[in-house]
């Protein structure tokens, strides 16, 4: 579908083209970071020799990127395909929760299996309740209008109070000593394994990106996804359901999302405990977008984000720079990436026209 | 200068008006298209100019310049001889040049006083004046003849009124200039006689008037002079003395035209779309469409009459499965059709041509390969088992451009990129390579030039001598009267006829899609 | 066709929508002069605590009133009031002057507004994605420069107005609170006469309904969106320094909870009209106060279902089951001139 320029003897030209804006992005972010850490009073330059040491100084850390990846391109993916049908799911956040909740209560509560069979039962508890509470808002965007942002943005607050019911009341870990509300550790046969320095969850999460890639490009459910996302009008003329896409479509993103809550629970944290998934959904954000909404350059720029994260408290604990400045760097970058005329502006470039993101506006009460 | 209709002479005496408003040398461009190259024009006080020209001819450009929509590129304006300088629309009002634009820039939500007031409010203190906004609406009113209701909101308004509003928006400006854009495409015969008496009423007040049409009999009725525009050029100036329909066509479309849709009597066959009691609501409960019954042929076009707005949306939507109708059967082929299941309809033979290419008919940002499968993508071959079959769908791709005339740099280029003309080419060669039965078409030819206009004449009459029904829905009604065996005419929501088009004469039908019912 | 005016004049409707306003007004107000007769004090607790919940909402709500009047979607709302409050808090750290600290908190709002109006209107980005811009970036600047164990030199003190504080019952409430919602309470009457009997008033709704027509008279579409997302920048600026300088007095990361985007379902509760927003604002502040008093009645509920309530409220709201309202048909659009 996304064939851009018929040039396809000048490949080279063609991908610079197409990555151009978000590097250019990143560029301008790492300055502001750098000037920020400045007007602080710490050196950028030590502070990102540092993160980057943090981040591929050794096989350790590299695992550790690669661990902090893995739920990024599952949140990546999900807030992708939701902007490709048209939906900004601002609640990947929520529905990352519940799935790291879920896929953490299957994770110690059930016992005795083996594990080919626990960690695929506790990825399905993610996927099926990510799955589940992204069909309410998607649910009522279709038969009710009710703009997708603020619903999602709503149960995200739902979600956080849900996990904090269930970390502090029934599910609560209840090993002597323990004041904290969280969930017991899973058992070890729920812990995702790593092949080398490699997660195995990292290789189904790529696998998960290539298969996004193929459905969105290459399938009849692809092609009504896009129409709907690009012209919900003409789409229903064509004759597709385009309620039961947007359902679909939401239903899709939230089983992703609950999936990069559960490899978090997984394969990270080893246990649910509220506080330590913020902000993962809106993450994703950043890593669809400076993808843009491209399932394979999802996998990058997760692997981008993952670094930073991976190499923060490195940072942190040699350069003393304050975590949150990670923070800062992501949404400068978010700002470029999204502001493409900024980077325009600055670099002096020309306009490129079918990257265009199309998210619905107004509220939709029609 | 009295009432009736002595244009010779009133041309003879305008030589001696003198220039209000004069246009030098003006050059506008797009991105991709030279809208005006190097156009110049002088309009004389109260005198009617006409400028006409096709869709796309660079008209509305000038005339969105001269009002300060548009910054020209090179070129200058006079008024009353001196230069001035018209960067928005502001300078214009202030120039006293009004313009009434062919979608009306009206405020739907906002009452009639709310709609003249603003950009020209009157205030108390650092309050809105509405009393005395409303005093100043009424004098006008009367001292015109142009009836309103200052506290009607403009929604609910019929498009009559609503051009109503436009005039005397400019009229509260106190305008001198007065430019009408494609004015008529709204009205009724004879509701199109009713402007041009108001038209004639300003004039004699000294107002000048530009009135843009492609509509060669109203030039000649209303103008003193034309000039006639094509392809961004002016091409000639004359006057309704020194031409007939034949040449303005001519030098409007730079060849010989064509006037009448040439064809051979229609060979009518078994019944393949029936409409039965069909009732529709609108938002507010009130009907869109009233009690139709309707049925078309094989082998004939049926045409719909009617002013917009009367509820033809409404109702093709509805038949077409995009809109939930309150009652009521549709069958094809004796088939009873379910509501809004659009994919139900196309797999029983029906195509449709909506009134809206760029929002129904394509996806913009598609490659003309995604739109050429738009509505089949889920059949063989186009696709098996759910997986898309890309060499399959660029083929049909290339095969349609060709049979159907696209012209595009290639089958994958963005549908965005194509011009009207060729953007409707897609849509009717998407629709009609099909195997159908039956064809809707809304309003098919709306804003393309009078060749691609020739084409899809050509290709509706085609299918109807191929033996599908065609149902034809416009609001041109010479459009109608040249294309259609049958014509119905609509009214508020309800068919108030059906004609023989051999025997139904234009002022008759005038009438109905007036309302008024001929006893 | 015929003129049928009860839903479309939005912000005239004087028909039976009103009376069954004013009926379930006075139902609410024979409620509370019930519980009154019963306990005094508790009655009068409810109250304050509906007022003060509702103070920021009518002001974020105020800001996206003005926003979307005029045609911008605002989603940044709750960025906005964090930063400023934020912003507020730390100036009051530093210089204790609580005047000054209540205008940097105004002009953060401000600023972030133009900033979101330079977004949309000059580099024509999707609103929805520019409002979240500034959300995550408020979140990361404000905890990257956030220092626990900072203090105050105290904050807003109420202001009793004379002997109208002393009425019983209304005058403890209403008539001796801190600047901010006195300020809020005028804002909104402000608001809705600028809205709607001014000549800004009448351009903005007309560039947030039809901005070509509004251009097409010589108005300036760019200057009015500008300054009207300004304006809404500066009451989302109150808003975020009511939170620090008059609720809680003390800043916290995220300490805004979503009250950002709670403000703007008041907003579409109320129509997207001032008086009626407040009115929704209070409604939201009451069943926030109906909560706390649940949880001091020692109800059998865990605590974080009932702190769902508004978030769930919202969604109701949002979904259209209380009654469906219009919003600006050109809001979210960017206008281009050619």
């Amino acid at each position: 579908m996304e064939e851009q320029t018929p040039s396809q003897n000048n490949w080279l030209k063609k991908v610079w083209f197409s990555v151009r804006i978000p590097f250019l992005a990143i560029i301008l972010a790492l300055l502001v970071g750098a000037i920020i850490l400045l007007v602080s009073g710490a050196n950028p330059l030590e502070a990102y020799w540092q993160l980057f040491k943090g981040a591929f100084g050794s096989w350790r850390n590299i695992q550790r990127v690669l661990e902090k990846s893995t739920p990024l391109i599952f949140a990546g993916l999900a807030v992708a395909l939701g902007f490709k049908a048209g939906l900004f799911n601002i609640g990947a956040q929520g529905q990352l929760l519940l799935g790291a909740l879920m896929a953490g209560y299957v994770g110690f509560a059930v016992k005795g299996l083996p594990a080919y069979i626990h960690i695929p039962l506790a990825l399905l508890a993610g996927l099926l309740t990510g799955a589940v509470f992204a069909a309410i808002p998607g649910l009522l965007r279709a038969y009710s209008g009710a703009h997708e942002v603020i619903s999602t943005i709503m149960l995200n607050y739902v979600a956080i109070n849900l996990s904090d019911y269930f970390s502090e009341g029934p599910w609560k870990d209840t090993t002597p000593g323990n004041i904290v509300s969280r969930l017991p550790a899973i058992q070890p046969s729920a812990e995702i394994p790593n092949i080398g320095p490699v997660p195995v969850g990292f290789i189904v999460a790529v696998l998960t990106s290539l298969l996004i890639w193929f459905v969105i490009n290459r399938t009849t459910f692809g092609f009504e996804i896009n129409s709907v996302g690009l012209n919900p009008h003409a789409s229903k003329y064509a004759g597709m359901r385009t309620k039961l896409l947007i359902v679909a479509a939401m239903v899709v993103s939230g089983a992703l999302a609950g999936v990069g809550g559960a490899v978090e629970t997984m394969g990270v944290v080893g246990r649910f405990q509220p506080g330590f998934n913020t902000g993962l959904g809106f993450d994703g954000i950043t890593v669809a977008l400076l993808a843009r909404n491209n399932p394979i350059a999802v996998i990058l720029s997760s692997l981008f984000l993952g670094a930073m994260k991976g190499g923060a408290n490195t940072m942190q604990f040699y350069a003393n720079v304050p975590n949150q400045i990670i923070d800062i760097i992501q949404g400068t970058m978010l700002l470029f990436v999204t502001a493409e005329m900024v980077v325009r502006w600055v670099f002096k470039l020309r306009k490129q026209r079918d990257t265009e993101i199309t998210v619905t506006s107004g509220w939709g009460q029609r | 200068m009295d009432n009736t209709y002595s244009k010779t002479a009133d041309a003879l005496m305008d030589t001696d008006k003198s220039v209000i408003l004069e246009a030098k040398h003006i050059y506008k461009t797009f991105p991709g298209t030279v809208a005006n190259d190097d156009v110049s024009l002088e309009l004389r006080k109260g005198e009617v100019l006409a400028l006409l020209g096709e869709n796309g001819a660079g008209k509305s450009t000038l005339m969105n310049v001269i009002y300060g929509l548009y910054t020209q590129d090179k070129g200058e304006i006079f008024l009353n001889g001196e230069p001035y300088a018209i960067d928005n629309p502001h300078d214009a009002i202030n120039a006293g040049i009004g313009m009434v634009h062919q979608h009306f820039m009206l405020v739907p939500v906002f009452s009639v006083l709310e709609n003249m007031m603003l950009g020209a409010e009157t205030t108390k203190g650092p309050f809105l004046n509405k009393k005395a906004a409303e005093a100043k609406l009424r004098d006008l009113s009367e001292s015109f003849g142009l009836e309103i209701d200052p506290h009607a909101i403009i929604e609910e308004l019929p498009v009559g009124l609503q051009q109503r509003v436009e005039i005397l928006k400019a009229l509260y400006r106190d305008v001198e200039i007065l430019i009408l854009d494609e004015p008529t495409a709204v009205l009724t015969p004879q509701e199109t006689e009713e402007l041009f008496k108001i038209m004639r009423r300003l004039t004699e007040r000294g107002v000048s008037i530009v009135f843009i049409t492609h509509k060669l009999k109203e030039v000649l009725a209303v103008a003193d002079r034309i000039i006639i525009m094509r392809r961004g050029k002016v091409v000639g100036t004359t006057t309704p003395a020194e031409t007939d329909e034949h040449g303005l066509a001519s030098m409007m479309v730079g060849r010989e035209v064509i006037l009448e849709v040439e064809k051979a009597p229609a060979q009518v066959g078994k019944v393949v779309l029936e409409i039965e009691h069909l009732n529709i609501h609108d938002n507010n409960q009130m009907h869109s469409v009233r009690d139709i019954s309707l049925s078309v042929r094989a082998g004939e076009v049926l045409g719909i009459a009617g002013v917009q707005g009367n509820g033809q949306s409404e109702f093709v939507e509805a038949i077409t499965g995009l809109r939930r109708y309150n009652s009521g059967e549709i069958r094809i082929d004796g088939k009873r059709m379910p509501q809004e299941k659009p994919r139900t309809l196309v797999e029983h033979g029906m195509a449709h041509i909506p009134e809206d290419r760029q929002k129904h008919g394509l996806v913009l940002q598609y490659p003309l390969t995604s739109n050429f499968v738009l509505c089949t993508y889920y059949r063989e071959p186009f696709s098996r088992h759910g997986i898309l079959n890309e060499n399959e769908i660029l083929r049909n791709a290339e095969e349609l451009m060709e049979r159907f005339d696209v012209r595009a740099p290639s089958p994958v280029t963005v549908a965005g990129d194509l011009s009207g003309g060729n953007q409707q080419k897609v849509i009717v060669g998407r629709e009609l390579s099909r195997e159908v039965s039956l064809v809707i078409a809304n309003q098919p030819t709306r804003g393309l030039d009078v060749g691609s206009i020739e084409y899809i004449h050509k290709t509706l009459i085609e299918m109807r001598d191929a033996g599908v029904g065609v149902l034809l829905v416009s609001s041109e009604l010479d459009e109608i009267m040249s294309i259609s065996d049958r014509i119905a005419v609509i009214y508020r929501g309800e068919i108030l006829a059906v004609l023989d088009a051999a025997e139904a004469s234009r002022e008759e039908i005038g009438l109905l899609m007036a309302g008024h019912i001929s006893e | 066709m015929i003129s049928k005016t009860v839903d479309k004049k939005r912000e005239l409707s004087i028909n039976w929508k009103l009376l069954r306003q004013v009926i379930l007004g006075l139902v609410i107000v024979a409620a509370i002069l019930f519980f009154n007769a019963r306990s005094p004090e508790k009655t009068s607790a409810v109250l304050s605590s509906t007022l003060r919940y509702a103070v920021p909402l009518i002001l974020g709500a105020l800001c996206g009133i003005f926003c979307e009047r005029a045609g911008i979607v605002n989603i940044g709302i709750e960025g906005q009031m964090l930063f400023s409050a934020f912003l507020s808090y730390m100036t009051n750290v530093w210089t204790g002057n609580l005047l000054l600290s209540l205008l940097v908190g105004m002009l953060t709002g401000a600023v972030l507004g133009l900033f979101l109006a330079f977004l949309s209107i000059k580099l024509k980005l999707n609103q929805t994605i520019g409002g979240t811009v500034i959300n995550i970036l408020a979140t990361g600047i404000t905890g990257y420069f956030y220092q626990t164990g900072l203090t105050t030199q105290g904050k807003l003190w109420n202001i009793p107005l004379g002997p109208l504080a002393k009425i019983p019952l209304i005058g403890p409430v209403l008539f001796n609170n801190p600047p901010i919602t006195y300020i809020a309470i005028l804002l909104v009457i402000f608001s809705q006469v600028l809205l709607f009997h001014t000549r800004w008033g009448l351009r903005t709704r007309a560039v947030g309904e039809h901005p070509r027509a509004a251009d097409t008279l010589g108005v300036d579409v760019f200057k009015i969106r500008y300054w009207n997302v300004i304006i809404g920048g500066v009451m989302a600026g109150l808003a975020g320094s009511f939170l620090t300088l008059e609720g809680v007095g003390m800043f916290e990361r995220g300490m805004t909870n979503g009250r950002g985007f709670i403000a703007l379902a008041v907003m579409i509760f109320g129509k997207w009209n001032p008086i009626s927003s407040a009115l929704a604002a209070l409604f939201f502040g009451f069943a926030n106060a109906m909560q706390i008093q649940l949880q001091f009645m020692g109800i059998q509920i865990p605590h974080q279902f009932v702190g769902m309530i508004p978030y769930l409220l919202t969604i109701i709201v949002v979904s259209g089951f209380v009654g469906r309202s219009r919003a600006p048909a050109a809001e979210g659009i960017p206008y281009e001139k050619e």
